[in-house]
């Protein structure tokens, strides 16, 4: 009850800062539009206009901050009408009857979830696989880890294009072809993740293992798995945001399949700033949605193995 | 056929020698294996395009990708001062003092614990880099709208990392402050904030990476004719994907430098640490 105000209270200010931004960053257009409905408008010429800055524009004109919140493209397009925008391409498709039409956005985001559930599992799989060759064989671990490093410092949306045209080439389908681009992205946290868990136990515990006489599966299976169980989780967390991103990232290149990066796309080429930040609040959500699912997992799981909070 | 023949020999050999040479601990083997295997990598690789004549435009061989990078070296580091010094380096050290000023906030308040701390989860997860569009329509095309970015893009992961790390001091290690009579810098500086480093480094070292594609994805949406995100998408668009795997291997080896220095500072910071003392 208590943390539910304070969430509460601090969505409140930001929504209370943005609707306040939105008059300096929107001033400019709103006078544009005053001087052409023949309002009056200080300065008067447009070229002086340009060239001043937002917020003295803002203070010079007090009477136009009622108008940028109806824009057409505004450059940071006030809360509710993205509400209204998110509002028209989810409940109100359902309600027409269209709710898989391609202006409806529960369809694009079907379209990223099915990409990052994908993505997300490949990369899970083989996050854990190297964590635990990384582990186990020293030469694993020194030739393979730095390499793990610098391929996550390969810019992914470089090589999403020809990674896409190189698995078009081998008639992959699309869908792969963005969990390939999602996995890439996963993997990384769930190997970092699982190489300090799998490596948290103490040297007592290890000791311990050892004067029993414990095989090297023994110990993996009895102390290394269930004491990385906490550092799996938040990798987890970490690893389903980035698959979502991956898949959005690759949506940019496979935009004729639809998808909330492809929505993004389409928006910035119009310059519909409404259907750049439904399209984002919508990712938003999506990834908020299945961090949560990942943590409500992640209690009962290690309140089960007695992990204590 | 003799190149991918020749090629897998290779990896075998290679792969044999690494796996002898690991048991070792002298600090030249710390090095030469990893070399070891990515020599392996790249010989698989000429070898296979080589071997099965794969179109250069699909995927050109390592040989002709290092002949660009040497003729073509002054551009490379051009992009490189462009995209790295001036937007990822400087986004990636206001984003993180500022994330971790503001998790010493959110830690001493529970306030903010209770309320930030569930958005700052929520933007975390958010595909920031959806938002680079609108931050070039706000901050230009210059440096700055990509530092913006990275600033965005750094924050969140810092913050919850930092947050999660203050909370990391055992109730007994707290108890045992108070009974000291210890004042608040007193329990930050010497308890919390120590105690938090692993935590910390973890969000530092997830960020070197989030920086440096930050930067570069910013500058798909404009950029002065300079950068490495510019020249990648004007060189995919003439097909020299020669030059494009030239501006890869830049980001590869800044970025794996940049994630080394973050990974040795923490080395000599968080000694104590299990996970330091394999």
């Amino acid at each position: 009850m208590k943390s539910l105000f304070s969430i509460l209270t601090v969505l409140a200010t930001i929504l209370a800062i943005w609707y306040i931004a939105c008059i300096p960053m929107n001033m400019h257009e709103a006078a544009t539009q005053a001087d052409r409905a023949g309002q009056q408008v200080t300065p008067e010429s447009s070229a002086e206009r340009r060239k001043m800055g937002r917020l003295s524009l803002t203070v010079k004109n007090p009477d136009l901050w009622g108008s940028v919140y109806a824009q057409e493209r505004p450059q940071l397009p006030a809360p509710h009408q993205v509400g209204v925008e998110l509002w028209n391409t989810t409940v109100g498709m359902v309600a027409k009857g269209r709710a898989l039409s391609k202006r409806s956005l529960i369809l694009h985001a079907w379209i990223t979830l099915s990409a990052t559930l994908v993505g997300f599992v490949f990369g899970t799989i083989l996050g854990i696989v190297l964590a635990v060759s990384i582990v186990h064989s020293r030469a694993m671990d020194m030739s393979v880890m730095p390499w793990v490093i610098a391929s996550q410092t390969v810019p992914i949306i470089a090589i999403a294009p020809m990674i896409v045209v190189v698995l078009a080439a081998l008639q992959v389908d699309d869908l792969i072809a963005k969990g390939v681009i999602s996995m890439y992205l996963s993997f990384f946290p769930v190997v970092v993740g699982m190489v300090k868990g799998l490596r948290s136990p103490r040297r007592m515990d290890l000791d311990q293992m050892k004067t029993w006489n414990a095989s090297r599966s023994e110990t993996f299976w009895k102390l290394r798995l269930p004491s990385s169980a906490p550092y799996l989780f938040a990798s987890l967390k970490v690893g389903v945001a980035a698959s979502l991103i991956g898949a959005v990232v690759a949506e940019l290149s496979l935009s004729q399949n639809g998808g909330l990066g492809a929505r993004l796309l389409a928006g910035s080429y119009y310059g519909q700033t409404v259907q750049i930040w439904s399209a984002l609040l919508a990712a938003a959500a999506l990834a908020a949605l299945l961090v949560w699912a990942i943590g409500a997992v992640q209690n009962v799981t290690l309140k089960r193995m007695g992990f204590s909070k | 056929m003799i190149w991918v023949w020749g090629s897998l020999a290779f990896w075998l050999a290679a792969w044999a020698l690494n796996t002898r040479l690991s048991k070792h601990k002298q600090t030249w083997v710390r090095f030469f294996v990893p070399t070891l295997f990515g020599i392996t990598l790249l010989v698989l690789w000429e070898g296979m395009v080589r071997g099965f004549q794969i179109n250069p435009v699909l995927l050109p061989p390592p040989s002709a990708i290092g002949k660009t990078f040497v003729g073509e070296i002054s551009v490379l580091w051009g992009d490189l001062v462009q995209t790295f010094f001036k937007g990822a380096l400087s986004g990636y050290v206001i984003g993180c003092s500022a994330a971790v000023l503001t998790a010493i906030a959110v830690d001493r308040s529970p306030f903010l614990q209770r309320g930030l701390l569930p958005v700052g989860n929520f933007v975390a997860a958010l595909p920031i880099v959806g938002m680079a569009p609108i931050f070039v329509m706000w901050f230009g095309f210059g440096w700055q709208s990509k530092a913006a970015i990275v600033v965005v893009m750094v924050f969140f992961p810092m913050l919850v990392n930092t947050v999660q790390g203050l909370q990391s001091s055992e109730a007994m290690q707290r108890d045992l402050m108070h009974t000291y009579g210890a004042s608040y810098p007193q329990r930050l500086f010497k308890l919390r904030l120590p105690a938090a480093m692993p935590f910390i480094f973890n969000g530092l070292k997830i960020s070197t990476t989030l920086a440096m594609i930050g930067a570069i994805v910013a500058e798909f949406f404009g950029s002065p004719i300079q950068g490495m995100g510019f020249r990648i998408s004007t060189e995919v668009g003439k097909l020299a994907l020669d030059m494009v795997w030239s501006e890869i291997a830049v980001a590869a080896i800044v970025g794996s430098a940049f994630y080394g220095l973050v990974a040795l500072a923490e080395k000599i910071i968080t000694f104590w640490h299990p996970s330091q003392r394999g």
